[in-house]
């Protein structure tokens, strides 16, 4: 495979922000509890993107992934996020 | 004065913005399409509920990056009166022309009926008709209205006195039970520090004629038109 065809894949994790209301996780929670689970302490809904990308656009894959996640996927007045790059 | 409607893909308020500018409140109207890039003069532009591109992402998110945004931002920077309802509220907070966010409605559930919102603040363009306190009935209709900010991003509101809208009951009383959807501080409406643009939930739209349930989003369309013709002070 020549390097420019070479492709690397990210995936990135977003969650609210601890303290901030997570109305899905909470409902999530109260089933968890009426089908019986006991022990649940807490459960925090999020989203997960795929994203695959060429390398050797010019910046690194941390940086693209992390301006990708600060510019579009992520409101950060109640959003955080954690990616990984898959080679 | 002209007023200008922004059609997104996804809105679906927009015609009845238009109808209530031209027919009740009959001033000049145009639509904006969300490509063009052109506000053609408007001295107000409203962007409408609806779920623009689908709500895909988080409710606001895509639409903040049509072409037209970079010249709403413009104009708002500029002094010009933008109104964002529902949806509309919602790009306008992606776009970081009003401060906070939206979270699902604590219920889950699209809640679409009338509420009551108190008048927190009628030193706007968009509230100058109104007494302090008045008691508005206007409809809301959303999933994503569950307002969220700071402690500090509240604080700041409170200060500089940016909350224009809450959620109260018929009486005009702020409980928790007259809070539709889990607002912070039963927020429904707010305004940036300049107090030149506005998002709120309700809908002031489907609330202008008295065969819809209530004429009281009439005085948000004419305190702006009353702000802009009058020598704009409030």
């Amino acid at each position: 495979m020549d390097k420019e065809s070479q492709s690397s894949r990210a995936v990135v994790y977003v969650k609210l922000k601890d303290g901030v209301l997570d109305p899905q996780g909470s409902t999530i929670q109260r089933a968890l509890e009426n089908m019986g689970y006991e022990g649940i302490k807490d459960v925090r809904s999020g989203k997960t993107f795929e994203i695959v990308f060429q390398q050797n656009q010019g910046k690194k894959p941390e940086d693209l992934v992390d301006e990708i996640c600060r510019k579009l996927l992520t409101n950060p007045v109640i959003e955080k996020y954690n990616f990984e790059i898959l080679k | 004065m002209k007023f200008g409607v922004i059609i997104f893909p996804g809105s679906n308020c927009d015609y009845d913005a238009y109808t209530v500018v031209k027919d009740i409140i009959k001033r000049d109207v145009e639509f904006l399409w969300h490509q063009d890039a052109l506000l053609a003069d408007c001295d107000c532009v409203i962007l409408p509920g609806g779920f623009s591109y689908g709500d895909y992402l988080r409710t606001g998110a895509i639409a903040r990056f049509s072409s037209i945004m970079k010249k709403v931002v413009d104009f708002a920077r500029d002094g010009g009166l933008v109104v964002g309802i529902c949806n509309g509220f919602q790009i306008l907070l992606e776009s970081g022309l009003l401060p906070g966010a939206m979270l699902r409605n604590t219920s889950l559930r699209f809640i679409c009926k009338f509420v009551h919102i108190e008048v927190e603040n009628e030193n706007t363009p968009f509230t100058k008709m109104c007494r302090k306190d008045q008691v508005l009935k206007i409809p809301i209709a959303h999933t994503d209205g569950n307002y969220f900010i700071s402690d500090e991003g509240l604080k700041r509101l409170e200060q500089n006195q940016q909350i224009v809208f809450r959620y109260c009951d018929e009486q005009g009383k702020i409980t928790k039970e007259a809070n539709p959807n889990g607002s912070l501080y039963n927020i429904a409406g707010i305004c940036n520090e300049k107090r030149n643009v506005l998002g709120m939930m309700p809908h002031p739209e489907r609330a202008s004629e008295e065969v819809l349930g209530s004429e009281d989003g009439k005085y948000i369309f004419q305190s702006i038109v009353d702000f802009f013709e009058k020598g704009k002070s409030v």
